[in-house]
Protein backbone atom coordinates (compact mmCIF):
# COMPACT_ATOMS: atom_id res chain seq x y z
CA UNK A 1 0.00 0.00 0.00
CA UNK A 2 2.80 2.40 0.81
CA UNK A 3 4.21 2.48 -2.71
CA UNK A 4 0.74 2.95 -4.14
CA UNK A 5 0.09 6.00 -1.97
CA UNK A 6 3.52 7.57 -2.02
CA UNK A 7 4.17 7.48 -5.74
CA UNK A 8 1.31 9.81 -6.76
CA UNK A 9 1.55 11.83 -3.57
CA UNK A 10 4.75 13.30 -4.90
CA UNK A 11 2.93 14.42 -8.01
CA UNK A 12 -0.06 16.02 -6.30
CA UNK A 13 1.72 17.42 -3.29
CA UNK A 14 0.29 20.92 -3.63
CA UNK A 15 -3.33 20.04 -4.27
CA UNK A 16 -5.72 19.86 -1.29
CA UNK A 17 -8.29 17.94 -3.30
CA UNK A 18 -5.62 15.37 -4.06
CA UNK A 19 -5.01 14.93 -0.36
CA UNK A 20 -8.74 14.49 0.22
CA UNK A 21 -8.97 11.84 -2.48
CA UNK A 22 -5.96 9.89 -1.29
CA UNK A 23 -7.07 10.34 2.32
CA UNK A 24 -10.41 8.72 1.62
CA UNK A 25 -8.70 5.83 -0.20
CA UNK A 26 -6.44 5.32 2.82
CA UNK A 27 -9.42 5.43 5.21
CA UNK A 28 -11.21 2.85 3.11
CA UNK A 29 -8.13 0.63 3.01
CA UNK A 30 -7.79 0.94 6.80
CA UNK A 31 -11.42 -0.14 7.21
CA UNK A 32 -10.81 -3.19 5.01
CA UNK A 33 -7.55 -3.95 6.80
CA UNK A 34 -9.31 -3.63 10.16
CA UNK A 35 -12.05 -6.00 9.05
CA UNK A 36 -9.60 -8.58 7.70
CA UNK A 37 -7.05 -8.33 10.51
CA UNK A 38 -9.59 -8.52 13.34
CA UNK A 39 -10.84 -11.83 11.93
CA UNK A 40 -7.28 -13.04 11.49
CA UNK A 41 -6.12 -12.03 14.99
CA UNK A 42 -9.24 -13.36 16.70
CA UNK A 43 -8.86 -16.75 15.00
CA UNK A 44 -5.43 -17.19 16.62
CA UNK A 45 -6.32 -15.66 19.99
CA UNK A 46 -7.00 -17.53 23.21
CA UNK A 47 -9.10 -15.07 25.22
CA UNK A 48 -9.83 -11.54 24.05
CA UNK A 49 -11.81 -9.25 26.36
CA UNK A 50 -11.32 -5.50 26.52
CA UNK A 51 -7.68 -5.39 25.43
CA UNK A 52 -5.96 -4.41 22.20
CA UNK A 53 -4.73 -7.92 21.50
CA UNK A 54 -5.72 -11.36 22.80
CA UNK A 55 -4.02 -12.69 25.93
CA UNK A 56 -2.21 -15.41 24.05
CA UNK A 57 -2.02 -17.09 20.70
CA UNK A 58 -2.94 -20.61 19.74
CA UNK A 59 -3.84 -22.64 16.67
CA UNK A 60 -6.25 -24.95 18.41
CA UNK A 61 -9.32 -23.16 16.97
CA UNK A 62 -8.33 -24.33 13.53
CA UNK A 63 -8.22 -27.95 14.62
CA UNK A 64 -11.55 -27.45 16.36
CA UNK A 65 -13.18 -25.79 13.33
CA UNK A 66 -11.77 -28.43 10.99
CA UNK A 67 -13.26 -31.19 13.13
CA UNK A 68 -16.54 -29.60 14.23
CA UNK A 69 -17.65 -28.12 10.95
CA UNK A 70 -16.48 -31.11 8.86
CA UNK A 71 -14.43 -28.74 6.77
CA UNK A 72 -12.74 -31.43 4.71
CA UNK A 73 -16.08 -32.53 3.30
CA UNK A 74 -17.19 -28.91 2.85
CA UNK A 75 -14.05 -28.07 0.87
CA UNK A 76 -14.47 -31.18 -1.29
CA UNK A 77 -18.07 -30.16 -2.03
CA UNK A 78 -16.97 -26.61 -2.83
CA UNK A 79 -14.38 -27.88 -5.30
CA UNK A 80 -16.81 -30.34 -6.89
CA UNK A 81 -19.43 -27.63 -7.38
CA UNK A 82 -16.91 -25.10 -8.70
CA UNK A 83 -15.30 -27.48 -11.20
CA UNK A 84 -18.65 -28.78 -12.45
CA UNK A 85 -20.02 -25.26 -12.87
CA UNK A 86 -16.89 -24.09 -14.71
CA UNK A 87 -16.84 -27.04 -17.13
CA UNK A 88 -20.57 -26.98 -17.84
CA UNK A 89 -20.83 -23.22 -18.27
CA UNK A 90 -17.90 -23.19 -20.72
CA UNK A 91 -19.36 -26.11 -22.69
CA UNK A 92 -22.76 -24.44 -22.91
CA UNK A 93 -21.61 -20.85 -23.16
CA UNK A 94 -18.74 -20.83 -25.66
CA UNK A 95 -20.64 -22.26 -28.67
CA UNK A 96 -23.48 -19.83 -28.01
CA UNK A 97 -21.12 -16.87 -27.81
CA UNK A 98 -19.53 -17.95 -31.09
CA UNK A 99 -22.92 -17.72 -32.81
CA UNK A 100 -23.69 -14.39 -31.14
CA UNK A 101 -20.32 -12.96 -32.14
CA UNK A 102 -20.29 -14.09 -35.76
CA UNK A 103 -23.84 -14.29 -36.99
CA UNK A 104 -26.95 -12.19 -37.40
CA UNK A 105 -30.27 -13.97 -37.31
CA UNK A 106 -33.89 -13.07 -36.58
CA UNK A 107 -34.47 -12.68 -32.85
CA UNK A 108 -30.80 -12.17 -31.97
CA UNK A 109 -31.61 -9.20 -29.73
CA UNK A 110 -34.21 -11.22 -27.86
CA UNK A 111 -31.75 -14.07 -27.28
CA UNK A 112 -29.11 -11.62 -26.09
CA UNK A 113 -31.59 -9.99 -23.72
CA UNK A 114 -32.55 -13.41 -22.31
CA UNK A 115 -28.87 -14.02 -21.55
CA UNK A 116 -28.49 -10.61 -19.95
CA UNK A 117 -31.47 -10.94 -17.59
CA UNK A 118 -30.04 -13.51 -15.13
CA UNK A 119 -27.08 -11.19 -14.54
CA UNK A 120 -29.21 -8.11 -13.94
CA UNK A 121 -31.67 -9.79 -11.56
CA UNK A 122 -30.90 -10.14 -7.85
CA UNK A 123 -30.14 -13.84 -7.13
CA UNK A 124 -32.83 -14.04 -4.46
CA UNK A 125 -35.54 -12.92 -6.91
CA UNK A 126 -35.07 -15.82 -9.31
CA UNK A 127 -33.41 -18.08 -6.73
CA UNK A 128 -36.60 -18.67 -4.74
CA UNK A 129 -38.78 -19.70 -7.73
CA UNK A 130 -35.82 -21.70 -9.08
CA UNK A 131 -35.36 -23.53 -5.79
CA UNK A 132 -39.10 -24.22 -5.68
CA UNK A 133 -38.97 -25.76 -9.17
CA UNK A 134 -35.82 -27.75 -8.36
CA UNK A 135 -37.40 -29.10 -5.18
CA UNK A 136 -40.48 -30.07 -7.19
CA UNK A 137 -38.30 -32.22 -9.46
CA UNK A 138 -36.29 -33.49 -6.45
CA UNK A 139 -33.15 -31.86 -7.81
CA UNK A 140 -32.50 -29.48 -4.93
CA UNK A 141 -31.10 -30.34 -1.52
CA UNK A 142 -28.17 -32.15 -3.07
CA UNK A 143 -25.12 -31.51 -5.19
CA UNK A 144 -26.96 -31.43 -8.54
CA UNK A 145 -29.30 -28.68 -7.33
CA UNK A 146 -26.41 -26.53 -6.18
CA UNK A 147 -24.64 -26.99 -9.51
CA UNK A 148 -27.76 -26.25 -11.59
CA UNK A 149 -28.59 -23.13 -9.57
CA UNK A 150 -25.05 -21.80 -9.83
CA UNK A 151 -25.06 -22.31 -13.59
CA UNK A 152 -27.86 -19.77 -13.98
CA UNK A 153 -25.71 -16.64 -13.62
CA UNK A 154 -22.50 -18.34 -14.82
CA UNK A 155 -23.55 -19.43 -18.33
CA UNK A 156 -24.68 -15.89 -19.26
CA UNK A 157 -21.50 -14.56 -17.69
CA UNK A 158 -19.36 -16.81 -19.92
CA UNK A 159 -21.41 -15.74 -22.95
CA UNK A 160 -21.00 -12.05 -22.17
CA UNK A 161 -17.26 -12.47 -21.56
CA UNK A 162 -16.57 -14.61 -24.60
CA UNK A 163 -18.67 -12.79 -27.21
CA UNK A 164 -16.42 -9.70 -27.40
CA UNK A 165 -13.38 -11.97 -27.23
CA UNK A 166 -14.52 -13.98 -30.27
CA UNK A 167 -15.52 -10.78 -32.10
CA UNK A 168 -11.92 -9.60 -32.07
CA UNK A 169 -10.59 -12.81 -33.68
CA UNK A 170 -10.15 -12.21 -37.40
CA UNK A 171 -12.95 -14.10 -39.25
CA UNK A 172 -10.78 -14.39 -42.39
CA UNK A 173 -8.73 -17.09 -40.64
CA UNK A 174 -11.84 -19.24 -40.36
CA UNK A 175 -12.80 -18.49 -43.96
CA UNK A 176 -9.36 -19.52 -45.12
CA UNK A 177 -9.74 -22.80 -43.23
CA UNK A 178 -13.14 -23.39 -44.80
CA UNK A 179 -11.70 -22.62 -48.25
CA UNK A 180 -9.15 -25.33 -47.58
CA UNK A 181 -11.96 -27.75 -46.90
CA UNK A 182 -12.28 -27.78 -43.12
CA UNK A 183 -15.71 -28.57 -41.69
CA UNK A 184 -17.29 -26.72 -38.76
CA UNK A 185 -15.98 -29.25 -36.24
CA UNK A 186 -12.38 -29.03 -37.41
CA UNK A 187 -12.60 -25.23 -37.71
CA UNK A 188 -13.60 -25.30 -34.05
CA UNK A 189 -11.01 -27.75 -32.79
CA UNK A 190 -8.01 -26.79 -34.96
CA UNK A 191 -8.47 -23.08 -35.69
CA UNK A 192 -10.68 -21.50 -33.03
CA UNK A 193 -9.85 -23.53 -29.95
CA UNK A 194 -6.14 -22.56 -29.85
CA UNK A 195 -7.05 -18.90 -30.40
CA UNK A 196 -9.78 -19.05 -27.74
CA UNK A 197 -7.67 -20.62 -24.99
CA UNK A 198 -6.70 -17.31 -23.29
CA UNK A 199 -10.31 -16.08 -23.30
CA UNK A 200 -11.68 -19.40 -22.05
CA UNK A 201 -9.06 -19.52 -19.32
CA UNK A 202 -9.96 -16.01 -18.17
CA UNK A 203 -13.68 -16.72 -18.06
CA UNK A 204 -13.07 -20.09 -16.32
CA UNK A 205 -11.24 -18.32 -13.54
CA UNK A 206 -13.86 -15.59 -13.23
CA UNK A 207 -16.61 -18.23 -13.02
CA UNK A 208 -14.57 -20.13 -10.42
CA UNK A 209 -14.17 -17.05 -8.22
CA UNK A 210 -17.87 -16.22 -8.57
CA UNK A 211 -19.03 -19.74 -7.80
CA UNK A 212 -16.88 -20.17 -4.69
CA UNK A 213 -18.11 -16.78 -3.46
CA UNK A 214 -21.75 -17.19 -4.50
CA UNK A 215 -23.85 -17.30 -1.37
CA UNK A 216 -27.54 -16.82 -2.15
CA UNK A 217 -28.16 -19.49 -4.80
CA UNK A 218 -26.15 -22.15 -2.99
CA UNK A 219 -27.84 -21.27 0.29
CA UNK A 220 -31.31 -21.68 -1.23
CA UNK A 221 -30.63 -25.04 -2.89
CA UNK A 222 -28.07 -26.77 -0.65
CA UNK A 223 -28.96 -29.68 1.59
CA UNK A 224 -27.14 -30.67 4.79
CA UNK A 225 -24.32 -32.46 2.94
CA UNK A 226 -24.01 -30.13 -0.03
CA UNK A 227 -22.99 -26.89 1.69
CA UNK A 228 -20.17 -24.94 0.12
CA UNK A 229 -17.63 -23.13 2.28
CA UNK A 230 -19.38 -19.75 2.22
CA UNK A 231 -22.75 -21.27 3.17
CA UNK A 232 -21.18 -23.32 5.97
CA UNK A 233 -19.58 -20.11 7.23
CA UNK A 234 -22.90 -18.28 7.19
CA UNK A 235 -24.67 -21.13 8.96
CA UNK A 236 -22.09 -21.26 11.73
CA UNK A 237 -22.25 -17.47 12.15
CA UNK A 238 -26.02 -17.44 12.17
CA UNK A 239 -26.09 -20.10 14.89
CA UNK A 240 -23.84 -17.92 17.05
CA UNK A 241 -23.34 -19.00 20.62
CA UNK A 242 -23.13 -22.70 19.85
CA UNK A 243 -19.46 -22.52 18.86
CA UNK A 244 -16.74 -20.22 20.11
CA UNK A 245 -16.42 -17.04 18.07
CA UNK A 246 -12.74 -17.88 17.45
CA UNK A 247 -13.71 -21.20 15.91
CA UNK A 248 -16.04 -19.43 13.47
CA UNK A 249 -13.31 -16.91 12.75
CA UNK A 250 -10.77 -19.60 11.92
CA UNK A 251 -13.26 -21.01 9.43
CA UNK A 252 -13.58 -17.50 8.01
CA UNK A 253 -9.79 -17.38 7.67
CA UNK A 254 -9.81 -20.68 5.80
CA UNK A 255 -12.46 -19.29 3.45
CA UNK A 256 -10.45 -16.09 3.08
CA UNK A 257 -7.31 -18.09 2.22
CA UNK A 258 -9.16 -20.05 -0.45
CA UNK A 259 -10.50 -16.84 -1.98
CA UNK A 260 -7.12 -15.11 -1.88
CA UNK A 261 -5.38 -18.07 -3.55
CA UNK A 262 -8.04 -17.95 -6.27
CA UNK A 263 -7.57 -14.20 -6.56
CA UNK A 264 -3.80 -14.47 -6.95
CA UNK A 265 -4.28 -17.12 -9.64
CA UNK A 266 -6.99 -15.02 -11.29
CA UNK A 267 -4.88 -11.88 -11.42
CA UNK A 268 -2.21 -13.72 -13.35
CA UNK A 269 -4.65 -14.19 -16.20
CA UNK A 270 -7.16 -11.36 -16.01
CA UNK A 271 -7.29 -7.64 -15.44
CA UNK A 272 -8.72 -6.61 -12.04
CA UNK A 273 -11.61 -4.80 -13.71
CA UNK A 274 -12.68 -8.04 -15.36
CA UNK A 275 -13.42 -9.50 -11.94
CA UNK A 276 -16.05 -6.82 -11.58
CA UNK A 277 -17.79 -6.81 -14.93
CA UNK A 278 -17.01 -7.35 -18.53
CA UNK A 279 -15.75 -4.04 -19.84
CA UNK A 280 -13.40 -4.17 -22.76
CA UNK A 281 -10.10 -2.72 -21.66
CA UNK A 282 -8.50 -0.59 -24.30
CA UNK A 283 -4.79 0.12 -24.52
CA UNK A 284 -4.05 3.11 -22.36
CA UNK A 285 -2.93 6.23 -24.19
CA UNK B 1 -34.65 -10.58 -52.26
CA UNK B 2 -34.99 -9.94 -55.99
CA UNK B 3 -32.66 -12.83 -56.70
CA UNK B 4 -34.93 -15.01 -54.63
CA UNK B 5 -37.97 -13.94 -56.64
CA UNK B 6 -36.12 -14.67 -59.88
CA UNK B 7 -35.43 -18.24 -58.76
CA UNK B 8 -38.67 -19.62 -57.31
CA UNK B 9 -37.20 -23.12 -57.36
CA UNK B 10 -34.62 -22.23 -54.72
CA UNK B 11 -34.68 -24.77 -51.92
CA UNK B 12 -36.26 -23.87 -48.60
CA UNK B 13 -32.94 -24.48 -46.90
CA UNK B 14 -31.21 -22.01 -49.18
CA UNK B 15 -33.85 -19.35 -48.55
CA UNK B 16 -33.54 -19.76 -44.80
CA UNK B 17 -29.77 -19.53 -45.08
CA UNK B 18 -30.17 -16.21 -46.88
CA UNK B 19 -31.98 -14.89 -43.82
CA UNK B 20 -29.22 -16.15 -41.57
CA UNK B 21 -30.78 -19.40 -40.37
CA UNK B 22 -28.70 -22.52 -40.92
CA UNK B 23 -27.13 -25.45 -39.14
CA UNK B 24 -24.61 -23.33 -37.31
CA UNK B 25 -27.36 -21.84 -35.17
CA UNK B 26 -27.66 -25.27 -33.53
CA UNK B 27 -24.65 -24.24 -31.47
CA UNK B 28 -26.97 -21.81 -29.72
CA UNK B 29 -29.46 -24.51 -28.76
CA UNK B 30 -27.88 -25.74 -25.48
CA UNK B 31 -27.63 -22.21 -24.10
CA UNK B 32 -31.18 -21.29 -25.12
CA UNK B 33 -32.59 -24.53 -23.68
CA UNK B 34 -30.65 -23.83 -20.53
CA UNK B 35 -31.93 -20.25 -20.12
CA UNK B 36 -35.51 -21.33 -20.81
CA UNK B 37 -35.32 -24.34 -18.50
CA UNK B 38 -33.50 -22.83 -15.56
CA UNK B 39 -34.39 -19.15 -15.73
CA UNK B 40 -37.49 -18.35 -17.75
CA UNK B 41 -39.53 -21.42 -16.78
CA UNK B 42 -38.86 -21.07 -13.01
CA UNK B 43 -39.59 -17.38 -13.24
CA UNK B 44 -42.93 -17.94 -14.97
CA UNK B 45 -43.66 -20.81 -12.58
CA UNK B 46 -43.04 -18.44 -9.66
CA UNK B 47 -45.24 -15.82 -11.30
CA UNK B 48 -48.01 -18.36 -11.73
CA UNK B 49 -47.55 -19.61 -8.18
CA UNK B 50 -47.89 -16.08 -6.82
CA UNK B 51 -51.47 -16.01 -8.17
CA UNK B 52 -52.40 -19.28 -6.42
CA UNK B 53 -52.35 -18.38 -2.73
CA UNK B 54 -51.93 -21.30 -0.36
CA UNK B 55 -54.55 -19.85 1.99
CA UNK B 56 -57.22 -19.41 -0.66
CA UNK B 57 -58.84 -16.17 -1.74
CA UNK B 58 -58.70 -14.58 -5.15
CA UNK B 59 -55.66 -14.73 -7.41
CA UNK B 60 -54.38 -11.47 -5.92
CA UNK B 61 -54.86 -12.51 -2.28
CA UNK B 62 -51.12 -12.85 -1.64
CA UNK B 63 -50.39 -9.45 -3.15
CA UNK B 64 -53.14 -7.96 -1.01
CA UNK B 65 -51.71 -9.72 2.01
CA UNK B 66 -48.28 -8.24 1.30
CA UNK B 67 -49.46 -4.68 0.82
CA UNK B 68 -51.95 -4.63 3.70
CA UNK B 69 -49.52 -6.05 6.28
CA UNK B 70 -47.30 -3.18 7.38
CA UNK B 71 -44.61 -5.61 8.58
CA UNK B 72 -44.28 -6.95 5.02
CA UNK B 73 -44.99 -3.73 3.13
CA UNK B 74 -42.31 -1.78 4.97
CA UNK B 75 -39.64 -4.16 3.67
CA UNK B 76 -39.83 -2.34 0.30
CA UNK B 77 -39.07 0.96 1.97
CA UNK B 78 -36.36 -0.58 4.16
CA UNK B 79 -34.66 -2.16 1.14
CA UNK B 80 -34.71 1.06 -0.86
CA UNK B 81 -33.59 3.14 2.12
CA UNK B 82 -30.55 0.90 2.35
CA UNK B 83 -29.71 0.20 -1.28
CA UNK B 84 -30.23 3.58 -2.96
CA UNK B 85 -28.04 5.62 -0.54
CA UNK B 86 -25.40 2.86 -0.57
CA UNK B 87 -25.33 2.69 -4.38
CA UNK B 88 -25.31 6.50 -4.69
CA UNK B 89 -22.51 6.81 -2.15
CA UNK B 90 -20.43 4.16 -3.90
CA UNK B 91 -20.83 5.78 -7.31
CA UNK B 92 -20.39 9.39 -6.19
CA UNK B 93 -17.35 8.63 -4.03
CA UNK B 94 -15.78 6.69 -6.89
CA UNK B 95 -15.95 9.53 -9.42
CA UNK B 96 -13.39 11.97 -7.91
CA UNK B 97 -11.07 9.15 -6.86
CA UNK B 98 -11.18 7.47 -10.27
CA UNK B 99 -10.77 10.89 -11.93
CA UNK B 100 -7.56 11.36 -9.96
CA UNK B 101 -6.26 7.92 -10.79
CA UNK B 102 -7.20 7.67 -14.44
CA UNK B 103 -3.70 8.45 -15.69
CA UNK B 104 -0.76 6.14 -15.40
CA UNK B 105 1.22 6.04 -12.20
CA UNK B 106 3.43 3.65 -10.38
CA UNK B 107 1.50 1.18 -8.27
CA UNK B 108 -1.81 1.57 -10.10
CA UNK B 109 -2.10 -2.17 -10.50
CA UNK B 110 -1.40 -2.60 -6.78
CA UNK B 111 -4.21 -0.19 -5.85
CA UNK B 112 -6.68 -1.92 -8.16
CA UNK B 113 -5.58 -5.32 -6.82
CA UNK B 114 -6.05 -4.19 -3.22
CA UNK B 115 -9.50 -2.93 -4.12
CA UNK B 116 -10.49 -6.26 -5.65
CA UNK B 117 -9.85 -8.06 -2.35
CA UNK B 118 -13.06 -6.93 -0.58
CA UNK B 119 -15.12 -7.94 -3.64
CA UNK B 120 -13.70 -11.45 -3.65
CA UNK B 121 -14.11 -11.80 0.10
CA UNK B 122 -17.86 -11.36 -0.23
CA UNK B 123 -20.52 -10.18 2.17
CA UNK B 124 -20.46 -13.09 4.61
CA UNK B 125 -16.81 -12.63 5.50
CA UNK B 126 -17.18 -8.84 5.54
CA UNK B 127 -20.00 -9.23 8.03
CA UNK B 128 -17.86 -11.40 10.28
CA UNK B 129 -15.06 -8.85 10.14
CA UNK B 130 -17.37 -5.92 10.83
CA UNK B 131 -18.73 -7.64 13.93
CA UNK B 132 -15.19 -7.97 15.23
CA UNK B 133 -13.87 -4.61 14.11
CA UNK B 134 -16.76 -2.20 14.68
CA UNK B 135 -18.37 -4.08 17.56
CA UNK B 136 -18.54 -2.62 21.10
CA UNK B 137 -15.20 -4.22 22.10
CA UNK B 138 -13.63 -3.93 18.66
CA UNK B 139 -10.58 -1.96 17.65
CA UNK B 140 -12.54 0.95 16.21
CA UNK B 141 -14.36 1.75 19.44
CA UNK B 142 -11.13 1.24 21.40
CA UNK B 143 -9.41 3.84 19.22
CA UNK B 144 -12.26 6.30 19.81
CA UNK B 145 -12.00 5.68 23.54
CA UNK B 146 -8.22 6.02 23.63
CA UNK B 147 -8.41 9.31 21.76
CA UNK B 148 -11.17 10.43 24.20
CA UNK B 149 -13.47 11.14 21.29
CA UNK B 150 -16.22 9.11 22.86
CA UNK B 151 -16.56 7.24 26.15
CA UNK B 152 -19.34 4.76 25.48
CA UNK B 153 -18.96 2.64 22.32
CA UNK B 154 -20.69 3.72 19.13
CA UNK B 155 -23.40 1.27 18.09
CA UNK B 156 -22.26 0.52 14.56
CA UNK B 157 -23.39 -3.06 14.15
CA UNK B 158 -26.74 -4.83 14.45
CA UNK B 159 -28.42 -1.81 12.94
CA UNK B 160 -28.78 0.12 9.69
CA UNK B 161 -25.17 1.30 9.70
CA UNK B 162 -23.65 -2.16 9.98
CA UNK B 163 -25.38 -3.19 6.76
CA UNK B 164 -24.53 0.13 5.12
CA UNK B 165 -20.83 -0.35 5.91
CA UNK B 166 -20.86 -3.87 4.54
CA UNK B 167 -22.51 -2.58 1.33
CA UNK B 168 -19.84 0.10 1.02
CA UNK B 169 -16.98 -2.34 1.60
CA UNK B 170 -18.14 -4.69 -1.14
CA UNK B 171 -19.80 -2.10 -3.39
CA UNK B 172 -17.31 0.75 -3.45
CA UNK B 173 -14.40 -1.16 -5.06
CA UNK B 174 -16.87 -2.58 -7.57
CA UNK B 175 -18.14 0.87 -8.55
CA UNK B 176 -14.65 2.33 -8.50
CA UNK B 177 -13.12 -0.24 -10.85
CA UNK B 178 -16.00 0.11 -13.29
CA UNK B 179 -15.83 3.91 -13.33
CA UNK B 180 -12.06 3.79 -13.66
CA UNK B 181 -12.34 1.68 -16.78
CA UNK B 182 -15.07 3.94 -18.20
CA UNK B 183 -12.93 7.00 -17.50
CA UNK B 184 -9.83 5.58 -19.13
CA UNK B 185 -11.98 4.90 -22.21
CA UNK B 186 -12.62 8.63 -22.71
CA UNK B 187 -10.27 10.11 -25.27
CA UNK B 188 -7.87 12.37 -23.32
CA UNK B 189 -7.27 14.61 -26.35
CA UNK B 190 -10.81 16.00 -25.95
CA UNK B 191 -9.85 17.46 -22.60
CA UNK B 192 -6.57 18.72 -23.93
CA UNK B 193 -8.41 20.45 -26.77
CA UNK B 194 -10.70 22.14 -24.25
CA UNK B 195 -7.69 23.22 -22.21
CA UNK B 196 -6.16 24.78 -25.33
CA UNK B 197 -9.34 26.77 -25.78
CA UNK B 198 -8.96 28.13 -22.26
CA UNK B 199 -11.32 25.90 -20.21
CA UNK B 200 -10.43 25.64 -16.53
CA UNK B 201 -10.08 22.25 -14.82
CA UNK B 202 -13.57 22.59 -13.36
CA UNK B 203 -15.10 23.48 -16.74
CA UNK B 204 -13.28 20.61 -18.41
CA UNK B 205 -14.69 18.17 -15.88
CA UNK B 206 -18.23 19.61 -15.94
CA UNK B 207 -18.57 20.06 -19.70
CA UNK B 208 -16.31 17.42 -21.29
CA UNK B 209 -15.73 14.50 -18.96
CA UNK B 210 -19.01 14.36 -17.06
CA UNK B 211 -21.34 14.23 -20.10
CA UNK B 212 -19.16 11.54 -21.67
CA UNK B 213 -19.12 9.62 -18.40
CA UNK B 214 -22.89 9.90 -17.74
CA UNK B 215 -23.87 6.64 -19.53
CA UNK B 216 -21.10 4.80 -17.67
CA UNK B 217 -22.30 6.34 -14.39
CA UNK B 218 -25.82 5.12 -15.06
CA UNK B 219 -24.62 1.58 -15.84
CA UNK B 220 -22.41 1.55 -12.76
CA UNK B 221 -25.25 2.79 -10.59
CA UNK B 222 -27.52 0.04 -11.95
CA UNK B 223 -25.00 -2.73 -11.27
CA UNK B 224 -24.13 -1.40 -7.81
CA UNK B 225 -27.79 -0.96 -7.02
CA UNK B 226 -28.56 -4.57 -8.00
CA UNK B 227 -25.81 -5.73 -5.64
CA UNK B 228 -27.08 -3.59 -2.78
CA UNK B 229 -30.73 -4.36 -3.48
CA UNK B 230 -30.25 -8.11 -3.08
CA UNK B 231 -28.47 -7.67 0.27
CA UNK B 232 -29.17 -10.79 2.27
CA UNK B 233 -26.38 -12.30 4.39
CA UNK B 234 -25.14 -9.02 5.83
CA UNK B 235 -28.67 -7.81 6.58
CA UNK B 236 -29.05 -10.88 8.79
CA UNK B 237 -25.56 -10.93 10.31
CA UNK B 238 -24.66 -7.28 10.93
CA UNK B 239 -28.11 -5.80 10.62
CA UNK B 240 -31.23 -5.97 12.69
CA UNK B 241 -33.11 -8.66 10.75
CA UNK B 242 -36.31 -8.30 12.73
CA UNK B 243 -36.36 -4.50 12.65
CA UNK B 244 -34.67 -1.77 10.68
CA UNK B 245 -32.95 -4.01 8.14
CA UNK B 246 -35.68 -6.55 7.47
CA UNK B 247 -35.23 -6.24 3.71
CA UNK B 248 -37.29 -7.84 0.94
CA UNK B 249 -34.93 -10.79 0.55
CA UNK B 250 -35.29 -11.68 4.25
CA UNK B 251 -39.08 -11.50 3.94
CA UNK B 252 -39.00 -13.76 0.88
CA UNK B 253 -36.61 -16.19 2.56
CA UNK B 254 -38.72 -16.40 5.71
CA UNK B 255 -41.88 -17.04 3.72
CA UNK B 256 -40.23 -19.86 1.77
CA UNK B 257 -38.03 -21.58 4.33
CA UNK B 258 -39.61 -20.78 7.69
CA UNK B 259 -43.32 -20.77 6.85
CA UNK B 260 -43.02 -23.06 3.77
CA UNK B 261 -45.51 -20.78 1.97
CA UNK B 262 -44.02 -20.94 -1.52
CA UNK B 263 -46.80 -18.94 -3.23
CA UNK B 264 -46.29 -16.07 -0.79
CA UNK B 265 -42.49 -16.32 -1.18
CA UNK B 266 -42.90 -16.16 -4.97
CA UNK B 267 -45.16 -13.14 -4.55
CA UNK B 268 -42.47 -11.35 -2.56
CA UNK B 269 -39.82 -12.35 -5.12
CA UNK B 270 -41.97 -10.96 -7.94
CA UNK B 271 -42.57 -7.71 -6.02
CA UNK B 272 -38.82 -7.53 -5.43
CA UNK B 273 -38.11 -7.93 -9.14
CA UNK B 274 -40.74 -5.33 -10.03
CA UNK B 275 -39.38 -2.75 -7.56
CA UNK B 276 -35.87 -3.30 -8.88
CA UNK B 277 -36.97 -2.92 -12.49
CA UNK B 278 -38.82 0.31 -11.64
CA UNK B 279 -35.68 1.85 -10.12
CA UNK B 280 -33.54 0.65 -13.05
CA UNK B 281 -36.14 2.05 -15.44
CA UNK B 282 -35.88 5.50 -13.83
CA UNK B 283 -32.08 5.45 -14.06
CA UNK B 284 -32.11 4.40 -17.70
CA UNK B 285 -34.71 7.07 -18.45
CA UNK B 286 -32.42 9.65 -16.87
CA UNK B 287 -29.53 8.27 -18.86
CA UNK B 288 -31.40 8.53 -22.16
CA UNK B 289 -31.60 12.31 -21.67
CA UNK B 290 -27.81 12.54 -22.00
CA UNK B 291 -25.39 12.31 -24.85
CA UNK B 292 -25.46 8.78 -26.25
CA UNK B 293 -22.63 8.87 -28.76
CA UNK B 294 -19.27 7.22 -28.59
CA UNK B 295 -17.45 7.32 -25.29
CA UNK B 296 -14.56 5.29 -26.54
CA UNK B 297 -16.64 2.17 -27.13
CA UNK B 298 -18.05 1.97 -23.65
CA UNK B 299 -21.05 3.07 -21.70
Amino acid sequence: MSTAVEAPRRRIVASPSGWAVWGSVVIFMLLVAGVVCSVLVNSFGTRWFGTWLPQGFTTRWYAEAWRDFGLFQVIVVTLEVAVAVVVLSVLIGVPASYVLARRTFPGKKLVYFAFLLPIMMPPITYGIPLATVLYKFHLAGNLSGVILANLVPCVPFVILTMTPFIEQIDPTIERAARMSGARTLSVFTRILAPLLVPGILASCILVLVRTVGMFELTFLTAGPDSNTLVVALFNSMNAAGIRAQQSVDSMAVIYMTVMLVLLVVALRFVNPTQLVAQVREEPEP
Amino acid sequence: MSAQAAHPGLSRRHRLAERGIDGQLLLLVPAVVFVIGLFIYPFLYGLGLSFQPAKGGGPFADYQRFFTDAFQRDTIWKTLRLSIPAALFNVLASVPIAYRMRGRFRGKRLVTTLLVIPITLGTVLTAEGLINFLGPAGWFNRILKTLHLREDPLGLINNYWGVFFSLVITGFPFAFLLILSYLSGIDPTLERAAATLGASARQRFRQITLPLLAPGLATTFCLTFVLAFSVFPSAILVGNPTGSTRVLSIAAYQAAYEQYDYPFASTIAMIMGAVELIVLGFVLLWRSRFYVGSTGGKG
